[in-house]
């Protein structure tokens, strides 16, 4: 076990000394963390040496906002989830619904599973994508990392990648030596991704030696992405436009798999057990961690009073189509599975399907001055 | 430590070059003097702390520099820091210091009575006067590095020992995590509110951490000297006033640090200093005095004058605009400083200061009855 000498260092210090400040904060850890936990965690470090601190230090800097429930403290390496289970299986209860440590995740990749979605109407669908996140097993995390073990985890996927053919051939772009030509081709295919801003991802350590060893790689048709070495190990997407969401899930499935064997025949799975499903930096994203969504136009159900309730009874969210917080244009929304953990990929998927297609007929019959209420769902 | 891969051991794993840092789109002193034979050498270590080769120079891998602008892109996280890596970090401040060697001693002198003159720069032109330090206390880690406990212990030992100052010394604290509206807007109007560091230059070597957690101000009553705790050091400290009586500036300063030191011996803690680095800080450019003294002054015929880089190179002199650092000068006030921080001693940068600004008014005088200068020209100190 790596001996941490920065951690004996302030050990001199009593728990009280240095407990963080959390009389502001509003995020999950803080909502979590009592002097006890700390000082049951504050001498453990993780083999590669991470430690409660530093899980913590993005919530303790950020203390978040009024509304907007931040989770506040990230994993340095797979090992982080098991030596700190005291503060993050509270952590991922609260996030996950009550999703307790004796429950089984279950992964499903066999897109065969889900039913319909391939006729979602793209009147109203304009668009349709599924991302999730991989963490490679043997390598510590974004926040964590050291160069060393960024540049292997992108040399790694460049040649898993490289050996896709067929619809998944394609090509990878180092953020570092791109053209200018290239960077306006990512960047008008909005593919570009770009040094992290947000002080939730700055302050856990993820923008460190940027740009070194990050990238990104699509296929020639543009509708199979993978973002290497950003907020984690590898950001894999599967979108095109209209309302084909099978077509999109089965591009996703099969191009994970594809992905997964080859990292396997190099002794570095993907990191996945049965508690956690796939294990990534940020805690909210672990089990699936899938989005599936659509961009889809709901001017009259976006203004009817139950629209909330019924996107709960779903287990959707709404976003606005520039992500993450912005405002919907013209009456389209983002719409996507609110859960990642506790169901598996096809059920999330299956869910979308589902309530995007209820959805849509809701619109259709406000459209026509028609009453909704017979079909306001149950909670699913 | 949160800025990650300082106290990775699996880093060890991969070869030297395989970790080596990619610089070559970097200009800053660490760029220009790290290789990889030293990385490999240095890789290895750390200090008693804790602190890491990659911890002092992370912030130079992410803050490649500017063509123009020479940032340092290395820090210390404790005192053993200038020792352990001084492989990498002598060569780093032989550059930045004019060419200082390793054998080479810093004199320091505090002793304000061995200035002369500087009572009387012509308030028609010098606005303001102020001279500034920093201070590191002895046996705590430095900002890129302390845990909250220790920057705790730096602020509750800075409020003590201010709290004994008495006389014209006489002040208050103001921690920033719980200040009033009221004395929030005061210190603003007053210009000595400091805030959260925005420079990605700070916040990637990790300074901001724990924001605004142990953070304050204090000032005496009078409001002409100030000292700023656990901000980019764990003191900063500054005597200002307006006009040109720099003599009064620089006595106040070193009468009141003498004294904040002697608090500080009195309950266990010297400040860090050593005879080779003088006092020691968390930037390499701030070694040896730490000292900038400087004035706000009018010289716009002046800083027109083809000459007047070369008269301020001479004069061991530097110009910012009245901002600060890399702002513009507006209505031809520029802020006139010492260039040197170490292998002077204090009270030899601020004679230059005093000195200087004398003879740029002189000539600013000049050039106002639209006389020549030529025989004003200083030779180089």
């Amino acid at each position: 076990m790596a001996k941490n000498c920065h951690n004996d260092y302030k050990m001199k210090f009593s728990v009280d000394d240095e407990f963080p400040d959390l009389s502001l904060h509003n995020n999950h850890m803080a909502k979590v963390l009592t002097k006890d936990i700390y000082a049951k965690l504050r001498g453990k470090s993780t083999p590669s040496g991470f430690t409660v601190d530093d899980v913590i230090q993005t919530g303790v800097d950020n203390p978040g906002h009024p509304f907007i429930m931040t989770v506040g403290c990230v994993a340095g390496d797979e090992e982080s989830y098991e030596v700190f289970k005291e503060l993050l299986d509270p952590v991922i209860s609260d996030r996950h619904g009550g999703y307790k440590p004796t429950d089984k995740h279950k992964t499903d990749l066999n897109f065969e599973n889900l039913k319909g979605g391939d006729d979602l109407d793209p009147n109203y669908v304009l668009s349709s994508r599924v991302r999730t996140g991989r963490s490679i097993k043997g390598f510590t995390l974004p926040p964590h990392n050291s160069r060393g073990e960024r540049r292997g985890i992108e040399k790694l996927s460049i040649e898993a990648l490289a050996s896709l053919d067929g619809e998944f051939k394609g090509k990878y772009y180092p953020l570092d030596g791109m053209t200018d030509a290239e960077q306006e081709q990512l960047i008008a295919d909005h593919f570009l991704f770009d040094k992290p801003v947000s002080p939730l991802l700055t302050c856990a350590g993820m923008a460190r030696d940027w740009p070194d060893a990050r990238g990104i790689w699509h296929n020639e048709n543009k509708t199979f992405l993978v973002w290497v070495n950003e907020e984690d190990h590898l950001r894999v997407i599967s979108m095109q436009k209209g309302g084909n969401m099978k077509e999109v899930f089965r591009r996703f499935c099969v191009g994970l798999q594809k992905i997964e064997e080859i990292f396997k025949k190099h002794n570095h799975g993907f990191m996945w057990n049965e508690h956690l499903g796939y294990i990534l930096t940020c805690p909210s994203n672990l089990g699936t961690g899938l989005r599936g969504g659509v961009h889809v136009k709901l001017p009259k159900l976006s203004t009817h009073p139950k629209f909330e309730e019924i996107l709960t009874r779903l287990r959707l969210q709404k976003r606005g189509t520039g992500g993450v917080d912005t405002a919907s244009v013209g009456g389209v929304f983002d719409i996507s599975n609110a859960d990642r953990l506790g169901s598996s990929e096809v059920e999330q998927v299956q869910l979308v399907v589902d309530g995007v297609k209820l959805m849509v007929e809701m619109e259709k019959k406000l459209e026509k001055g028609e009453s909704i209420d017979g079909m306001i769902p149950a909670q699913k | 430590m949160p800025f990650g891969n300082t106290h990775n051991q699996l880093k060890m794993k991969f070869s030297s070059e395989a970790e080596y840092p990619d610089l070559s789109k970097h200009n800053n002193h660490m760029a220009k003097v790290l290789t990889p034979a030293m990385y490999e050498r240095l890789r290895s270590k750390q200090t008693p702390s804790g602190f890491t080769l990659d911890d002092v120079i992370q912030t130079g891998v992410d803050n490649p520099g500017h063509p123009f602008i020479m940032t340092v892109g290395c820090v210390a996280g404790d005192e053993e820091t200038y020792e352990v890596f001084k492989e990498l970090l002598d060569p780093v401040i032989s550059d930045r210091h004019g060419g200082y060697k390793p054998t080479d001693k810093h004199k320091t002198d505090l002793n304000s009575n061995n200035l002369k003159g500087g009572d009387d720069l012509d308030p028609n032109y010098v606005l303001s006067s102020r001279v500034r330090t920093g201070r590191s206390i002895r046996g705590f880690c430095l900002p890129p590095h302390c845990s909250r406990g220790e920057r705790r212990a730096v602020e509750t030992l800075s409020i003590e020992a201010l709290a004994s100052l008495t006389g014209d010394l006489k002040g208050k604290y103001y921690a920033l995590k719980n200040m009033t509206d009221a004395e929030q807007q005061q210190l603003i109007d007053d210009h000595f509110l400091f805030d959260k560091p925005v420079s990605p230059l700070l916040l990637a070597s990790g300074m901001a951490r724990d924001w605004p957690d142990a953070r304050g101000i204090w000032h005496n009553d009078n409001k002409t000297f100030l000292v700023w705790v656990n901000e980019e050091d764990h003191l900063r400290v500054i005597s200002m006033q307006k006009g040109g009586n720099m003599k009064e500036v620089f006595n106040r300063f070193c009468t009141g640090l003498t004294k904040i030191e002697t608090l500080f011996k009195e309950r266990g803690h010297a400040f860090m200093w050593n005879e080779h680095l003088g006092y020691v800080l968390t930037c390499p450019s701030n070694l040896g005095t730490g000292l900038r003294a400087g004035v706000h002054v009018k010289l716009p015929n002046m800083s027109k004058n083809a000459k007047f880089e070369e008269i301020l190179k001479r004069l061991r002199l530097q110009k910012r605009g009245t901002g600060g650092v890399d702002t513009a000068a507006v209505g031809g006030v520029f802020d006139i400083s010492n260039a040197d921080r170490l292998g002077f001693s204090e009270v030899e940068l601020v004679q230059m200061v005093v000195d200087g600004i004398k003879l740029l008014i002189e000539m600013e005088k000049r050039l106002e009855k639209g006389q020549s200068i030529d025989d004003l020209m200083p030779a180089q100190k």
